[in-house]
C-alpha cells in the first residue's frame, strides 16, 4: 500500500504541479477562498443585524453553521470540473499513452489522479472555513463548538471524495471531454439534493445526523473508488470510439448474453436459468439477511411505536375482515381485476427497486424491498403484544401467499444485489458497458422466467386463497 | 528478448492483428513496415501491454505480456506514434518526472538526463516550456524519454517523422549506437530508406498478418527474384553471340551493355566473366543492379492478398 501511494504521489505531484500554472484552475479557487467567504460574512452580519431587531436571534444561530457549510462547499465544486477530465483530457490532449505505457499499476495511476484532483480545491476549502471563521469571528463574536467544525469539515473532505471519485470513474470511462461534462449531471444532481438535506439538518441543528451523513459519503466513496479501479482499463483509454449510441451492437450483447448456451430446452434452462440462480447463491443469502434484519427492525419499531391494545379487537377481526375486504379500494377480492392490481402493485415495486438499485450500487434498491418485511415484522411484533399469536397473524395474513411472493422479492434483492456488486467488481474480458448489458440480460432472463411467473401466482393466491385462509383461521 | 507467437488481437469483430510471430534478439533491429492501419502500432502495443492480445502469446525481454505486465513495462522503452508530452512543463521536469516513475534514483536521473539532452540536441531548450517545442524537438524529447532508464528492449514507433534532416540523422545514429549495446529494437516506419538503413531484419505487415520477412537479401531474393547484374562493355556488340554459360538468361540489351538474371551468383558469375574474356569481349564493369526496398516492399503489399509470403522467424 506504501509502495502504491509513494508511486500514486509522483503523478499527484506532476498534476498539481500543472494544476497550479493553469490559471483558469487557479482563479476561481482564489475567488471562492478569499472573496466568497467574505461575502458570507457580510451576509451573516446583516442577518444578525436584521433579525436581532425582530428578537428571532435562533434564525442566525443557524444562519451561520448553515453558511460555514457553504464555504466549505464552493471551493470544491472546482474538483469536479478538473476531476471530470482527468483521465479523458488527457486522452483527447494525446499524452496518455507514455504514462499507460510506463510500470505504474492501475492503482498507482487511478489513486494519483485522484488526489490530484482532490488536494487543491480541499486545500482551498480548508483555506475559505477558515477566512469565514475568522470574519465571522471579528464580527459577531462567533466560535464554532469543536464537534460542529470537525463536522463540517469532515462534511467537506467526503463531499469531495464523493464529487472526485464518481468524476474519475466517469472520465475514465468515457471517449470524450463533452461526453464526461454531460454525463457529470450523474454527480451534480445527487449532490444537489444531498445538500439540500445537510442544509436541512443545519438549519433542524440536529448535527449528530451530519455523522450518518458522512459516514453514508464515505461508503460511496469507496464503493465509487472500487468501481473506478476494477473497471480501470488501459485499452479502453486509448480506443478511438466515437461518443455514439450503438444500439445495435448493445441489442446483439444483450441478446447473446440473453439466450447464453443455446440447446433443447430442458438443457437451455437448466445451463442459463439454474445456472444464473446457481451463481446468485451468495447474493439469495445476503438477501435473505437484509430481509431478515428488516424484518427485526419492524418488530423492534413496534416497542417504540406501539398500539394500545384495546384498539385492535382481534376478536372480531372476522366482521373487519369482511367489511375491510368491500373497502380496500381498487383490490376486489376473488377477483382477476384484483390479481391484476396486486401483480402491477408488486411489478412497481421492483422496478423501482431495480432502478434505485442501479444508482445506488444495490443499496437503495435493497433498501426498499426490505421495506414491506419491516412493515411485516412490525405488525407481527404488535400481534404479538396485544395477545394474538404471531404465528397466527402471519400464516392467515402472509404465509398463504407469501410463499411465492417473498422468494420472488429475495429473487429480486439478490439481482439488485448483482447489479450493485458488478460495478465494484473487477472484469478484465468486457468493458464496464459490456459487463453491464450482460447482467441486465441476466436480470431479465430470471424476471421473465422466475420472478414474474412466481408474483402471478402469489398475486392469484393473495386475492382468491389468503382471504380465506384468513376468514378461515380468524372466524369464531 | 521479444517472442511472439500466434499474437492476435480483435477489436469488436475486426481482427487488427492476426497471429503475429517475430523473435528479435538482443542488438538486433526489426523494421516493421506497413501502410497505414496495418497492424503495427497495434503490435508495438500489445508489447508494450497497453492492449491485451485476444490470442497468442507474447515475451518481451524474457517476460510475459499478460502475466508480468508491470515488468515488461519496467524494461520496454516506447516513442509512441502521439509525442505524449505535457505542454505547460519543462524539459527537467518532464524528464525527471519518467525518471521518478522508472524508479531511477535522483542522482542517476540526474546524470542521465543532462546525458540525453546532449545527445539530443536539446541542452539549449530546457528553460523553454514543452508547448513552445518545434515538432523535431518534441520527437527528439520523445525519444529522450523513451531511453531514460535505458531499457534493454526499445520499441519505436516512427522515431523520425517531422524531423528534418539533420535532426533525423541524429536519431539514426543514436538508434544505431543503440543497437550495438544490445538492445533489441523494433522499429515501426514508412520511412523505407531509413528501414533498410537502420534494421537487420524486416517485416511486413499488412491487414494485421506478416506478409513477409527476413534480412532485406533474403526479401530480395524471394520477392524479386534472382540477383540481377549489368555488364558495361568497352565496344559496341553489334549483334555477336555472347558464349553466356546455362542458368544465365538476359533480361535487356543494349549496345554496348546487357543486363542478365542468375540464380547462383556465386559460381556462375565467374564463369560469365571468364567466358566474355575469352571470347575477347572487353568488360569494363559488372555490377549488380540495386533493388529498393521500395520495390520488395510494394512487391509484398501487392501480392498480400493473394498468398501470405512467409512469417517471422
Amino acid at each position: 500500500m506504501w509502495i502504491n501511494l509513494q508511486k500514486a504521489m509522483i503523478i499527484t505531484r506532476r498534476e498539481v504541479r500543472d494544476q497550479l500554472r493553469d490559471w483558469r484552475i487557479i482563479a476561481p479557487i482564489i475567488i471562492l477562498t478569499i472573496l466568497f467567504p467574505g461575502l458570507m460574512n457580510f451576509t451573516a452580519q446583516q442577518a444578525v443585524d436584521f433579525v436581532a431587531k425582530y428578537g428571532a436571534p435562533i434564525i442566525a444561530d443557524r444562519l451561520i453553521p448553515f453558511l460555514l457549510m457553504v464555504v466549505g462547499f464552493f471551493p470544491i465544486s472546482v474538483s469536479l470540473v478538473i476531476a471530470l477530465e482527468s483521465f479523458v483530457g488527457e486522452k483527447e490532449r494525446r499524452s496518455i499513452e507514455p504514462l499507460l505505457s510506463s510500470p505504474l499499476s492501475d492503482v498507482q495511476l487511478y489513486l494519483g489522479k485522484l488526489m490530484a484532483v482532490m488536494f487543491p480545491p480541499l486545500i482551498a476549502s480548508y483555506l475559505a472555513i477558515s477566512v469565514y471563521l475568522v470574519g465571522v469571528y471579528r464580527q459577531v463574536g462567533w466560535v464554532p463548538d469543536t464537534i460542529l467544525l470537525i463536522q463540517v469539515i469532515a462534511l467537506a473532505t467526503v463531499q469531495s471524495l464523493v464529487m472526485v471519485s464518481g468524476a474519475v470513474v466517469i472520465s475514465s470511462q468515457t471517449t470524450s471531454v463533452r461526453a464526461a461534462n454531460l454525463l457529470a449531471s450523474f454527480i451534480i444532481v445527487p449532490m444537489a439534493l444531498l445538500l439540500v438535506g445537510e442544509s436541512m439538518i443545519m438549519f433542524w441543528a440536529r448535527y449528530h445526523v451530519l455523522w450518518y451523513a458522512i459516514f453514508g459519503q464515505l461508503i460511496v466513496a469507496w464503493l465509487l473508488i472500487r468501481t473506478g479501479i476494477a473497471h480501470f482499463n488501459r485499452e479502453e483509454l486509448l480506443g478511438r470510439e466515437l461518443d455514439t449510441l450503438n444500439l445495435q451492437w448493445a441489442w446483439q450483447v444483450f441478446k447473446s448474453a440473453f439466450i447464453g448456451v443455446p440447446g433443447p430446452f430442458r438443457v437451455w434452462w437448466r445451463m442459463n436459468v439454474w445456472g444464473t440462480l446457481k451463481s446468485l447463491k451468495w447474493s439469495i443469502l445476503l438477501a435473505i439477511i437484509f430481509t431478515l434484519a428488516g424484518s427485526l427492525i419492524g418488530s423492534a419499531q413496534a416497542e417504540v411505536f406501539s398500539i394500545p391494545a384495546d384498539l385492535l379487537d382481534w376478536e372480531n377481526i372476522e366482521d373487519g375482515l369482511v367489511t375491510g375486504i368491500e373497502e380496500i379500494g381498487p383490490i376486489r377480492f376473488f377477483s382477476i381485476q384484483g390479481t391484476s392490481v396486486i401483480l402491477f402493485h408488486n411489478l412497481r415495486a421492483i422496478a423501482l427497486a431495480s432502478l434505485l438499485g442501479i444508482f445506488s450500487f444495490g443499496v437503495l434498491g435493497i433498501i426498499t424491498l426490505i421495506l414491506p418485511f419491516s412493515i411485516i415484522g412490525y405488525f407481527t411484533a404488535i400481534a404479538g403484544q396485544t395477545g394474538l399469536s404471531p404465528w397466527k397473524f402471519l400464516l392467515g395474513f402472509v404465509i398463504p401467499h407469501g410463499i411465492l411472493e417473498v422468494p420472488a422479492i429475495i429473487l429480486t434483492g439478490a439481482l439488485i444485489i448483482r447489479l450493485g456488486l458488478t460495478l465494484v467488481t473487477p472484469n478484465e474480458e468486457y468493458t464496464i458497458g459490456e459487463t453491464w448489458i450482460r447482467t441486465l440480460a441476466d436480470w431479465t432472463r430470471i424476471m421473465l422466467l422466475v420472478i414474474i411467473p412466481l408474483l402471478m401466482a402469489a398475486a392469484f393466491l393473495e386475492v382468491y386463497i389468503t382471504p380465506l385462509v384468513a376468514l378461515n383461521i380468524f372466524s369464531h | 528478448m521479444i517472442v511472439t507467437n500466434n499474437l492476435s488481437k480483435n477489436f469488436k469483430d475486426v481482427r487488427a492483428v492476426d497471429q503475429v510471430n517475430l523473435h528479435v534478439r538482443a542488438g538486433e533491429v526489426l523494421a516493421l513496415l506497413g501502410p497505414n492501419g496495418a497492424g503495427k502500432t497495434t503490435t508495438v502495443r500489445m508489447l508494450t501491454t497497453v492492449l491485451r492480445p485476444s490470442s497468442g502469446t507474447a515475451h518481451v525481454a524474457g517476460y510475459d505480456v499478460i502475466t508480468d505486465a508491470v515488468k515488461v513495462r519496467s524494461a520496454v522503452g516506447v516513442l509512441t506514434e502521439e509525442h505524449g508530452l505535457y505542454d505547460r512543463m519543462y524539459i527537467l521536469e518532464y524528464l525527471d518526472f519518467f525518471g521518478q516513475i522508472y524508479d531511477m534514483p535522483a542522482e542517476e536521473r540526474e546524470g542521465r538526463i543532462q546525458y540525453l539532452l546532449d545527445k539530443f540536441d536539446l541542452l539549449d531548450a530546457v528553460n523553454r516550456r514543452i508547448g513552445q517545442y518545434s515538432k523535431g524537438m518534441r520527437q527528439k524529447l520523445s525519444l529522450a524519454r523513451s531511453l531514460l532508464h535505458s531499457p534493454p528492449v526499445l520499441l519505436l514507433d516512427e522515431p523520425t517523422s517531422a524531423m528534418d534532416p539533420a535532426s533525423a540523422r541524429l536519431v539514426r545514429n543514436a538508434i544505431k549506437s543503440l543497437r550495438s549495446e544490445d538492445r533489441a529494437i523494433i522499429v515501426c516506419t514508412h520511412n523505407l530508406a531509413e528501414a533498410e538503413e537502420l534494421a537487420d531484419k524486416i517485416a511486413i505487415i499488412c491487414s494485421g498478418k506478416i506478409i513477409a520477412s527476413g534480412t532485406y537479401e533474403e526479401l530480395k531474393q524471394r520477392l524479386l527474384g534472382p540477383g540481377e547484374y549489368h555488364i558495361q562493355f568497352a565496344e559496341n556488340l553489334d549483334n555477336r553471340d555472347l558464349p553466356l554459360p546455362s542458368g544465365v538468361e538476359i533480361t535487356e540489351k543494349g549496345t554496348d551493355w546487357i543486363h542478365y538474371q542468375v540464380t547462383e551468383p556465386k559460381e556462375i558469375n565467374p564463369l560469365v566473366l571468364q567466358n566474355l574474356v575469352t571470347a575477347g569481349f572487353a568488360v569494363v564493369r559488372v555490377e549488380e543492379i540495386k533493388r529498393s526496398l521500395e520495390s520488395v516492399y510494394l512487391q509484398a503489399v501487392n501480392q498480400a492478398p493473394l498468398e501470405e509470403i512467409n512469417h517471422v522467424d
